[in-house]
């Protein structure tokens, strides 16, 4: 049986990020996941509402809730700052009926109302809760044997909300990336802030972080670092030749969404993940991408 | 004649209900500036910057970089012994600061904010060429440059749409944003 979700893709996987909306469906469908996409989704505004307007920020959120409200499934974002802000945000309206009011008045204008009863997951909780390691592993047809991967938790997957297993030195991504045969690297910036958020309004300090990100994870030896956000994707990889620009480093990490991990090792074929050609060429991964 | 609200307060009342503590409750630890990912390019550390807030320095305040270089990281936040929303604060700043129109000069997160959400009030979702052009001026030359080359190279490979996207009920957004911010008639 396949279990449905309401699947908001947002913004970023309908341009920068590709690879991670098709890879997302694909390893979803490989596991019995559908994911139905929202009607008329809008914009989550990620970071850049809330220096503008709260009530704002809460209520374009609360919109695309709203309709997986409508259809009646449990919300899912693949982005970790969509899904912050979908958290956050069901989270108050639970909690604050005045905070809900306001925001409902504002929804009229659609037609649509929010009373916070979806869950809200980011898609690796979907994989990790509720499909479960085990039944993963079992589906594993081609384990990622012998490749190195450094899980990058980053921070809004993890933070502001402390309600999951540990804030501070979670390890469900391990898990996960041991079900699909691969070895999970340790290493200190696992849930670190790779500066993605600062990327454009703060250079300076995004390259610090992100650099610092990077040789973590080199020095750990990971063949590949994983991703669960767009915005982490783009820094880290987009970025990197400007980090090694700025502190003298020749990082050549390869960053692969967790979802294109997650599809290899259970049998779909690498060009249906949107995995980048120039990854084909990268020595570790090799072994792994063979149509 | 009516008491003057203390900045204190002002900053105070700009943080959501139900987002933790109050800033008053701040122990001074030093856990939020030892914490931060970013402390060492921000003018001030946040732990500072609370006790400035409380110390009434607003010009001080508002005048540093402090809240516009916060990652949202939420370290600060998940970590604070009395439960004061850190990161929130940045953003209540934030909004001050846009609200007063004051802040230390050559920041870009407050250009890139305000565009931001123009692009949403137009179509509902994000594109990042738009965004390109409303935080180009704030960069050196050499950046523009290889911002220019990289936006180039990811629409070549067809990983930037050439257009933008829209949401379908466009109109119905828009009213519904007009019912929170003035964004005038259509």
């Amino acid at each position: 049986m396949m279990k449905q979700y309401a699947y908001f893709p947002g913004c970023s996987l309908e341009s920068l990020s590709k690879g991670y909306h098709v890879s997302a469906l694909e390893s979803a469908r490989a596991l019995d996941v559908d994911l139905q996409e929202l009607e008329d989704w809008n914009c989550c505004g990620a970071t850049a509402y809330f220096p503008v307007d709260e009530l704002l920020a809460y209520t374009l959120t609360a919109r695309n809730l709203a309709q997986a409200e409508q259809v009646g499934l449990d919300f899912v974002a693949p982005c970790s700052a969509c899904f912050k802000n979908a958290w956050s945000t069901n989270n108050y309206i639970q909690h604050d009926p005045d905070l809900a009011e306001h925001i409902n008045y504002a929804l009229e204008a659609d037609n649509l109302h929010v009373k916070g009863s979806s869950r809200v997951l980011h898609l690796i909780d979907v994989f990790t809760q509720d499909v479960g390691v085990e039944t993963i592993k079992q589906k594993v047809t081609k384990p990622l044997k012998g490749l190195r991967v450094a899980p990058y938790y980053g921070c809004q997957l993890l933070r502001p909300r402390k309600d999951h297993e540990e804030v501070e030195n979670p390890q469900y991504f391990e898990g996960l990336l041991s079900a699909l045969g691969a070895d999970p690297v340790d290493y200190a910036s696992k849930a670190h802030c790779c500066g993605g958020s600062l990327i454009i309004t703060a250079r300076k300090a995004a390259l610090d972080m992100l650099y610092k990100c990077l040789k973590d994870a080199v020095d750990s030896q990971a063949d590949v670092i994983a991703t669960t956000c767009p915005m982490c994707h783009v820094n880290l990889e987009a970025y990197q030749s400007r980090a090694n620009q700025e502190f003298g480093a020749n990082f050549k990490v390869p960053i692969m969404y967790f979802t294109q991990l997650v599809g290899l090792a259970v049998g779909v074929p690498a060009k249906r993940l949107g995995i980048p050609g120039e990854l084909f060429a990268s020595k570790p991964l090799q072994a792994h991408l063979q149509p | 004649m009516s008491a003057e609200l203390s900045f204190s307060s002002e900053i105070g009342n700009l943080m959501y209900a139900a987002h933790g503590s109050p800033i008053k409750t701040c122990l001074q630890c030093g856990m939020c500036s030892g914490s931060c990912p970013a402390v060492e390019f921000m003018d001030h550390t946040p732990r500072e910057i609370i006790g400035m807030i409380r110390a009434g320095l607003k010009e001080e305040v508002l005048d540093s970089n402090t809240y516009w270089t916060c990652a949202s990281c939420y370290y600060c936040t998940v970590r604070c012994p009395a439960e004061i929303d850190i990161a929130g604060m940045m953003y209540a700043l934030k909004r001050y600061s846009m609200w007063k129109g004051q802040h230390k000069e050559g920041l870009v997160g407050p250009v890139f904010s305000e565009a931001f959400v123009k692009m949403i009030v137009n179509s509902g979702r994000s594109y990042e060429p738009i965004l390109g052009i409303a935080y180009l001026p704030m960069f050196s030359p050499r950046d523009i440059v290889l911002e220019g080359l990289m936006a180039t190279g990811l629409i070549l490979s067809g990983k930037l749409p050439l257009l933008p996207k829209s949401v379908k009920r466009l109109k119905n957004l828009q009213q519904m944003v007009r019912r929170i911010i003035p964004i005038g008639e259509p």
